[in-house]
């Protein structure tokens, strides 16, 4: 296997084509524009498409209409440009359409800012469009992440006939680091019956359009689909969690730093422990089952509110104290991060 | 031409009338027929008709066909 | 003479409203593609407005794109498929008002695949409200006093793309056999140029929407002929071949 260092962004870029992506349409927006740059000059070494649109909504319509006719496609945004490409990925729901898309997320509400930040936690697993509709979440942490979570996003998608969105973070996006790259795969455009190819006489013709115009069942298939996905695809790593008093719960950049503070507090004297959510949608509910020692949970962001902090609740059906540290623009700080873990855990212990 | 005829489906008609409107012979017109769905239908008379085309070519809901006598 | 719709045609629904310029324009694209034996092989893309009723109306493996985005859709296709004739059939509303960027910068890209634009001068489908085709001082549920040009222009897709290095820009009619027959050659030349890898076609389809104009039929078809070919003038705007693809 060969080992290279890369950027976060190029390793998704070139992960993504060796899994048989050949088709790419996307809009520059910081802090994910390496990856448009660099499937302009990779897509066309290895014979496929790279589109770069007038706007959002042109790039997802036309991923739409790729995946339509059985390609393996990919587009890419971040904050704000992911917003307007919320209407598209609605539709490839009600098509049940496969996709992959990033959200290389980046700070705040409106324009934000260019920072590091999960900003998008809700708009990506709450629906984030018009509709009913959940879409797999899966939230790298590291560039090595980025490459290999590039083959899961496209397997599933194609599993489920699902847009699957991939929650990197402007941090991952942007460091380099050692990254093993997977072989290439290829995709044959055939492979699929129901992608658009011609209608040959006697042949049912195609339609990519709503699935529930022609499924009358369309209710239970949908809940059967969801239900499939939250008993299978719930993805998390524990660490430190067996004896831990407090659990923090973090995901992409955050985890990274929250197994940190977890080790410092841990040498402090202070029993904490990690959940990392590896899957935001299903949330890794499982995960919350069976700890026999917690008192407190604390979600940790880097966002003003706690967008996760919700889910927490909900995992763990309310039953414990869930605070949330978030921090707006900047990485948390691994000693800043204890300190606060520490005095949310004693203001709720005396509680 | 004179050996073609138009044969009608009107079960398809809305009632639009742009056949009658532009058949050259007046050989369409509405009478008392109407369809399923309430519309008044375009009858022929088949005596004017010289199977020229040009209710195919106006007609939005596939009424008319023209086919060839065949002695 | 024989003439008979092709086997393309469903029939399964006719869901357009009685004079509506549709169905006409459906057929003539159906028997471009027998003429051309196409019908095998077309990839049809339509959008959310009244063009969606084509989907059950031809056997044409089709896309529904969301309100306005046919042309990037059909792009994409486009991409994956370029051995397939590949088209977007959608209204004015679409393709002038909501979907404009896209209509332009698939010109400037000069993607190669044909754009049919059923021009009614309203929106059809959410029941006859001003579009950007609507004519000075016509009528509609949301121009009540009429449309006043001070306020509202009026488009003219010629005026806009008309200078693009595209392959093919044209306007037909679908009112009256001649003119009929005249949109039908207009659409045979854009799948022509589209297989001989020109470039971008767009086809204008001046169409009646009875309905929401709120005219008899035949008052409707005689208004597409004058009052409306007569602001949109019929005829070839580019057919130059574009710089190639």
């Amino acid at each position: 296997m060969e080992k290279v260092l890369m950027k976060g962004n190029e390793a998704m870029a070139e992960a993504a084509l060796r899994s048989g992506c050949r088709f790419y349409s996307g809009y520059p927006i910081t802090p994910q524009t390496e990856i448009l740059e660099y499937l302009s000059w990779r897509l066309d070494e290895v014979g496929g498409t790279f589109v770069q649109a007038e706007s959002e909504l042109s790039g997802i319509n036309m991923l739409l209409g790729a995946s339509a006719a059985g390609a393996r496609v990919l587009t890419s945004s971040s904050g704000p440009g992911f917003s307007l490409k919320q209407e598209g990925i609605s539709y490839l729901v009600a098509a049940d359409l496969p996709a992959v898309i990033i959200d290389v997320m980046r700070i705040g509400t409106g324009l934000g800012d260019i920072m590091q930040g999960q900003g998008d936690y809700l708009q990506l697993t709450k629906g984030g469009g018009h509709g009913d509709y959940h879409t797999i979440v899966l939230a790298p942490n590291s560039v090595q992440e980025n490459s290999d979570m590039m083959d899961l996003a496209f397997d599933l998608a194609e599993k489920y006939r699902h847009p699957v969105l991939i929650a990197s973070d402007a941090a991952i996006g942007q460091i380099a680091e050692a990254v093993e790259l997977k072989e290439f795969r290829e995709h044959d455009r055939d492979k699929y019956e129901w992608s658009i190819k011609g209608c040959k006489k006697g042949d049912e013709q195609r339609k990519i359009q709503n699935t529930y115009y022609t499924m009358p069942s369309y209710p239970e298939y949908l809940k059967a689909k969801y239900a499939g996905m939250e008993s299978n695809e719930q993805r998390w790593e524990s660490y430190r969690v067996e004896d831990a008093e407090v659990i923090a719960v973090a995901y992409g950049i955050s985890s990274r730093v929250s197994k940190e503070a977890v080790d410092i507090a841990r040498e402090k004297g202070l029993k904490a422990g990690l959940i990392r959510p590896v899957t935001l949608w299903p949330f890794p509910v499982k995960a919350f089952a069976g700890l026999k020692s917690v008192k407190a949970f604390i979600s940790v962001e880097v966002n003003i509110l706690g967008q996760m902090a919700d889910d927490v609740r909900l995992a763990t059906q309310c039953k414990y104290p869930v605070g949330s540290y978030g921090t707006f623009y900047d990485i948390p700080d691994p000693d800043v991060l204890v300190e606060k873990i520490e005095a949310f855990y004693e203001k709720e212990r005396e509680k | 031409m004179g050996s073609s005829k138009a044969v009608l489906d009107s079960s398809r008609c809305k009632g639009c009338g742009y056949c009658v409107e532009e058949c050259p012979k007046d050989a369409l017109f509405f009478g008392k027929h109407t369809s399923d769905k309430g519309y008044t239908t375009v009858e022929l008379n088949e005596e004017a008709c010289i199977g020229c085309g040009v209710c195919y070519r106006v007609c939005p809901d596939y009424v008319f066909e023209i086919v060839e006598a065949t002695e | 003479m024989n003439l008979k719709v092709p086997e393309s045609i469903t029939f399964a629904k006719t869901g357009f409203c009685p004079g509506c310029g549709h169905g006409i324009a459906i057929r003539l694209i159906a028997e471009v593609m027998e003429e051309m034996a196409l019908t095998e092989k077309l990839l049809a893309v339509v959008d959310v407005a009244c063009s969606s009723l084509a989907i059950d109306m031809w056997r044409f493996d089709t896309v529904m794109a969301a309100h306005g985005r046919p042309i990037p859709t059909a792009v994409g296709v486009k991409h994956i498929r370029p051995e397939n004739p590949v088209m977007a059939y959608f209204g004015d509303g679409a393709a002038y008002n909501i979907g404009m960027a896209e209509t332009v910068h698939a010109a400037l890209r000069n993607d190669n695949i044909c754009v049919f634009v059923v021009n009614n001068s309203v929106f059809g489908m959410t029941g006859g409200q001003m579009a950007a085709t609507t004519l000075p001082w016509q009528k509609t549920v949301t121009s009540p006093y009429g449309k006043d040009p001070k306020k509202y222009g009026t488009l003219d897709i010629t005026k806009v793309i008309g200078q693009m290095d595209i392959a093919y820009l044209a306007r037909g009619e679908l009112s009256g056999a001649a003119g009929i027959e005249q949109s039908k050659k207009m659409i045979k030349k854009a799948f022509e140029k589209q297989l001989a890898n020109e470039g971008f076609c767009l086809v204008e389809l001046l169409s009646e929407c009875p309905t929401n104009l709120g005219m008899a039929p035949v008052d409707m078809m005689k208004h597409v002929h004058t009052a409306m070919a007569g602001y949109f003038k019929p005829g070839e705007f580019i057919d130059k071949g574009g710089s190639g693809r």
